[in-house]
């Protein structure tokens, strides 16, 4: 069995709210730039690497792998796995792995995304094995 | 305009205290002032100049300037979190060289043990930061975001766990000779190994003290330090920078040392080599490895070879580090370890470190600091001292 938590996001604003509407619909979003045509995360409505306000969001393959990653086993209530995870669109992600065994997970290994409910009608985009 | 030998360090004062629960944080910061002020022959009525960061409370300098009774005509509240104070040091020199102050009086204190704070948890620094809601629920705090670190860098260059060890050892041997440290004991690399394991690759040994206490520095300009007693420390050279999360384009495997470093160096004149002491933060043991690799002082990839085999202990190894213990033994009070950096180069640089940690004829030392989360968003701060 997947372990999952208890998520909660309660910081939620204008500007980032359509990515968490949007994962409540199965949806992984990645910012995309029309000025320079480059993806960056987290997503913003000006683009950091040229200033541009014409950034639009599009939908991520929900696949990528794990540039980092951690499990916390101490001093917390649930263990949980915190990893960054580079999606194949280019960007890196801060988020968490949900392994039956911690042990398993390792950088470079395939993950593909799923959704978990948080507060607000709204989800959070984590990552299980590919 | 270049800050080189416009300003020196004339007072420094490092809490003796590790647990203060009977003292609030303003008493704190008021008490390491004077702590400072007494080490420089000045007083209260001599500071134009104040310098705090996020640790100090209610509004920062209002707070503070209002407490201790100052009547100051500069301030700066510059909060890059435990490498603000280094920053802070730059920006005095700055000040005093535009004719903005005189003296210039910098403070840390805060009580995390009494409070129970520690980078075990999620971290908040506010609820309109734009990255907090792609972040908090992922559970990242400072504890976790610096092991990530230490797992890149493992997988990319082959570190292991054994030469982290050696960080802590060093500073381990350096602690036994402070009577304030908070951990005196001598530890080997597998007392650390065998420390629990927190967050993976970091054990508990690879981990700062949370302290109570604190630190100030006192910097002014070389005409007033010339007619005080003490022995001068001029500020040579200082450099700044920040790296943040890089639109998505993350990577682990550096810090901002690798800009605030070079621009130290250059504006000092002196290279790596050069170096006789180095205070690096050791907020962790990878922090502290990273960073040696960003200054110059290793290649990127090699600090675990350059750490191994007590290096970094005084009269043993190339490059003595942290002979007061450092973060990972000594203090790291309000979990920011910036000012104690200070405060050992100054005792270096003075001639006044413990004579079992005394680096023979210190002339150059080094400061460096990490604010932050460690390679993602945080800012370094790289000071050059230099004995007169």
């Amino acid at each position: 069995m997947i372990m999952s938590r208890t998520y909660s996001m309660p910081f939620v604003n204008a500007e980032a709210a359509p990515f968490f509407r949007a994962a409540r619909n199965g949806q992984l979003l990645v910012k995309h730039c029309l000025a320079c045509d480059t993806p960056h995360h987290y997503p913003r409505s000006i683009c950091p690497f040229c200033g541009s306000d014409r950034t639009e969001w599009r939908e991520s393959t929900g696949r990528g792998e794990v540039y980092s990653f951690t499990p916390a086993r101490r001093g917390v209530a649930e263990p949980f796995v915190l990893a960054y995870v580079t999606l194949d669109e280019g960007v890196t992600m801060l988020t968490n792995i949900e392994a039956e065994d911690p042990d398993s997970v390792h950088i470079g290994q395939r993950v593909r995304v799923v959704f978990r409910p948080v507060e607000n009608d709204l989800s959070i985009p984590v990552f299980v094995a590919a | 305009m270049s800050i080189r030998d416009k300003a020196c360090i004339v007072g420094a004062y490092e809490h003796p205290l590790r647990k203060a629960p009977d003292h609030s944080v303003a008493q704190l910061h008021a008490e390491v002032a004077l702590g400072a002020l007494q080490d420089a022959g000045l007083s209260l009525r001599d500071v134009d100049g104040y310098f705090c960061a996020g640790d100090a409370p209610g509004l920062g300098p209002m707070s503070m300037i209002d407490y201790l009774g100052l009547s100051v005509r500069h301030m700066d509240s510059t909060d890059v979190g435990g490498s603000s104070y280094l920053v802070h040091v730059a920006h005095a020199a700055e000040a005093i060289a535009s004719g903005k102050c005189n003296i210039a009086l910098i403070t840390l204190a805060g009580r995390p043990r009494s409070e129970g704070s520690s980078g075990m948890q999620t971290r908040v620094f506010g609820a309109a930061a734009p990255d907090l809601p792609f972040e908090f629920p992922y559970g990242g705090g400072t504890l976790n975001m610096y092991a990530m670190c230490a797992a890149r860098h493992m997988y990319e260059f082959g570190t292991t766990s054994e030469q982290l060890a050696w960080v802590k050892v060093a500073a381990s041997h350096h602690a036994q000779h402070n009577p304030h440290a908070m951990l005196r004991d001598v530890v080997t690399v597998d007392d650390v190994l065998s420390s629990p394991m927190m967050s993976d690759p970091l054990h508990r040994m690879d981990c700062c003290v949370v302290t109570d206490g604190g630190g100030a520095i006192l910097v002014t300009r070389p005409e007033i330090a010339a007619s005080l007693r003490r022995p001068i420390v001029r500020v040579r050279g200082a450099g700044e920078a920040l790296k943040g999360l890089g639109g998505g384009r993350i990577d682990l495997t550096y810090t901002a040392a690798r800009f605030s470093g070079p621009a130290a160096f250059e504006e000092a004149g002196v290279t790596p080599a050069d170096i006789d002491y180095a205070s690096i933060y050791d907020s962790f043991t990878i922090t502290v490895l990273m960073q040696l690799e960003d200054l110059g002082f290793c290649k990127k990839g090699e600090g675990g070879r350059f750490v191994a085999d007590g290096n970094l202990i005084s009269g043993v190894g190339r490059l003595p580090f942290n002979t007061d213990g450092g973060g990972l033994c000594n203090n790291h009070p309000a979990n920011r370890g910036g000012i104690t950096k200070v405060i050992e180069a100054v005792r270096q640089l003075r001639g006044e470190a413990h004579p079992a940690v005394q680096v023979k004829d210190c002339r150059l030392a080094l400061v460096q600091g990490i604010g932050g989360s460690l390679a993602t968003r945080h800012a370094s701060g790289t000071l050059i001292l230099e004995r007169e």
